[in-house]
């Protein structure tokens, strides 16, 4: 059974129809991708998923729609964002972050334990657990954001382009969580521009242009594809 | 002026500045946590005030019908739009924080009363009456424009200040009050006589300020209240909800002004609108601190107190007008750099 089931789902800003009509699913357990161009959509439909924007159409989490709850409740029941633009707690320390990630904990000696693995996860953030998040260099904050979003014990993981803007041997160590993520459990809807990584860690991609999904199929099978090869995987 | 007076003045401006410290904290904590520019606290001083004076005779204070009115008319509106969301499994506890837990206080104040407690009894029983009148003012008035620019929540802000002036009245009457004094001793510092209670006012407002650092640095909750003020996207994302955060920090600081009203009730006579110029003052304070920044804030509200007690000695009936004319200009400069910054950390 799907983890998360999206079904005819359009979200517009003002008069402009940014999502049209898209359905997808993700099975449990899995990684699946949304690749496309800027501009096509992707940001807009994870905030609609967690619930940061209305939208029209149907979003089941578990078989139970989630119309009816806002964003918190969402987060309380295992969805789990990490955004495009981050939104870390810039004048708070690395450590405070991370605590914050864990707010929601019924059981709050997990916060520990949970801060610990995230830690073991990512040495460089015990380095500078007492450093404040805005002085972090941008591979770091990233690092952050996926720490910060795993101390809450997610079981659906919404990543917006987790490697943008990084270099490329940090993106590399980003995509080798993500896929350790898979090992623990967690299911992962990750939005990225860079196509080949994406599909080469996800295990089904959906391609959304202007809004709309053009083509899907297993990642193994969109990576060979040749129309996806001439146009986001830069060729052969 | 001999250097006698100076110190004098300067202790008295101290302990008015402490005053406006405890208001233009909770000023400032509530404009981070909800963007709303809370003017009443002045008033919320004045009520603890009123409250407290009731207490000490024996009677029923006003704030007991008020808080009951507020709670029923904040239950109803919250249930209306659960109903309307169709959120009924939130229902039973909307109505044990905006119904049975504020009509719990008011029994239980209610029903001590005629017991004649103790004045630290007294006390306690009118902070805690006083905690509920700001949450449930931001349910009824601000919640449901929480959207709004600063400036719309602001105009709402002076408006609500003016009911607020206007329940005052209908609440608790006409009459000036003034409480007993919490204690008469003084202690004399290299031949300058300081009084009990402007130590005490000293005091507490450390105390209360520290005590709320403590709370930002040491608590969860603490926390979620800053991380909401840093980044309410953040924290939504982490489930911190902005309306509870604001909550948390409506009672806090409604504790802060509480406080300042307990302390200056035995100083200064209070009526239903005294507290406009108080909450102003500490606004004041709390621009001048660039409505962020705490320590800026506490220094800004001991300047203006500082300040009011030296024009106060010079020309008593225009000591507030010489305060304020001689703000505009720090006044001017501070808001262009705050805007200047708020736009800023829009990123
Ligand atoms: N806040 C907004 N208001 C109006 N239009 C927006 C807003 N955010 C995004 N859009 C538009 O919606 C479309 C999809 O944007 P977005 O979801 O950010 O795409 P992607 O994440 O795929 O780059 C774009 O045309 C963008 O200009
Ligand atoms: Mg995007």
């Amino acid at each position: 059974m799907s983890i998360l089931s999206v079904q005819n789902v359009s979200v517009s800003y003002d008069k402009v129809e940014a999502v049209r009509d898209v359905s997808l699913s993700i099975d449990e357990g899995r990684i699946v991708t949304v690749i496309g161009p800027n501009g096509a959509g992707k940001t807009t439909l994870m905030l609609a998923i967690i619930g940061l924007l209305r939208s029209k159409g149907n979003i089941y989490y578990h078989g139970e729609s989630l119309s009816r709850f806002d964003v918190e409740d969402r987060v309380g029941r295992g969805l789990c964002l990490v955004p495009e633009r981050r939104e870390l707690f810039h004048d708070m320390s690395v450590f405070d972050n991370l605590l914050l990630g864990g707010y929601g904990l019924r059981d709050r000696s997990r916060l520990k334990s949970n801060m610990e693995k995230v830690f073991d996860r990512f040495p460089r953030l015990r380095e500078r657990s007492k450093q404040l998040a805005g002085t972090l260099s941008g591979g770091e904050r990233q690092m952050l954001a996926l720490g910060r979003a795993l101390m809450s014990d997610p079981k659906l993981l919404l990543l917006d382009e987790p490697s943008l803007g990084l270099a490329p041997l940090i993106v590399r160590e980003i995509f080798k969580t993500i896929a350790s993520l898979r090992e623990a459990g967690v299911s992962i809807l990750l939005v990225e521009q860079n196509a080949r990584a994406a599909l080469e860690t996800a295990d089904y991609g959906y391609v959304l242009e202007t809004g709309e999904i053009v083509q899907s199929g297993p990642a193994a099978d969109l990576i060979r594809d040749d129309k996806l090869i001439e146009t986001y995987l830069g060729g052969r | 002026m001999t250097s006698d007076i100076a110190a004098i003045l300067g202790i008295d401006g101290i302990a008015t500045g402490a005053i406006y410290i405890l208001v233009a904290i909770g000023t400032v904590l509530i404009f981070t946590v909800t963007r709303v520019i809370f003017i009443p606290f002045g008033d919320i001083a004045a009520f603890t005030a009123l409250t407290l004076a009731a207490l000490d005779m024996g009677q029923v204070p006003g704030t007991i019908g008020l808080v009951a009115v507020l709670a029923c008319i904040a239950a109803t509106m919250e249930v209306f739009g659960l109903v309307r969301r169709q959120e009924f499994r939130k229902i039973p506890i909307a109505l044990l924080y905006y119904l049975v837990l504020p009509l719990l206080i008011v029994l239980a104040v209610w029903a001590l009363i005629p017991l004649a407690p103790p004045l630290p009894v007294r006390i306690a029983m009118a902070l805690i009456l006083i905690m509920p009148i700001s949450p449930l003012l931001d349910r009824i008035v601000f919640r449901p424009v929480a959207d709004g620019s600063v400036l719309l929540l602001l105009i709402i802000s002076v408006a609500l200040h003016f009911a607020l002036v206007g329940l005052g009245l209908l609440f608790f009457g006409p009459e000036g009050v003034r409480t007993e004094p919490l204690t008469s001793m003084s202690i004399d510092i290299g031949g300058i006589m300081i009084s009990g209670q402007n130590i005490l006012i000293l005091v507490a407002a450390i105390a209360f300020s520290g005590g709320l650092l403590l709370f930002f640095d040491f608590t969860l909750i603490g926390k979620a209240l800053r991380a909401t003020a840093i980044n309410r996207t953040g924290a939504r994302l982490m489930g911190i909800r902005p309306t509870r955060a604001g909550t948390v920090a409506y009672l806090l600081g409604s504790l802060m002004a509480g406080v300042s009203g307990v302390l200056i009730a035995p100083v200064n006579t209070i009526f239903y609108d005294s507290g406009f110029l108080l909450g102003l003052k500490a606004f004041v304070g709390a621009i001048i601190g660039g409505l962020a920044s705490y320590p800026g804030t506490a220094l800004g509200a001991l300047f203006v107190g500082v300040l009011e007690s030296f024009a106060s000695f010079y020309n008593s009936a225009f000591k507030d007008v010489i305060v304020f004319s001689l703000l505009i200009p720090i006044l001017l400069w501070r808001s262009f750099t705050v805007i200047h910054s708020e736009e800023e950390s829009e990123e």
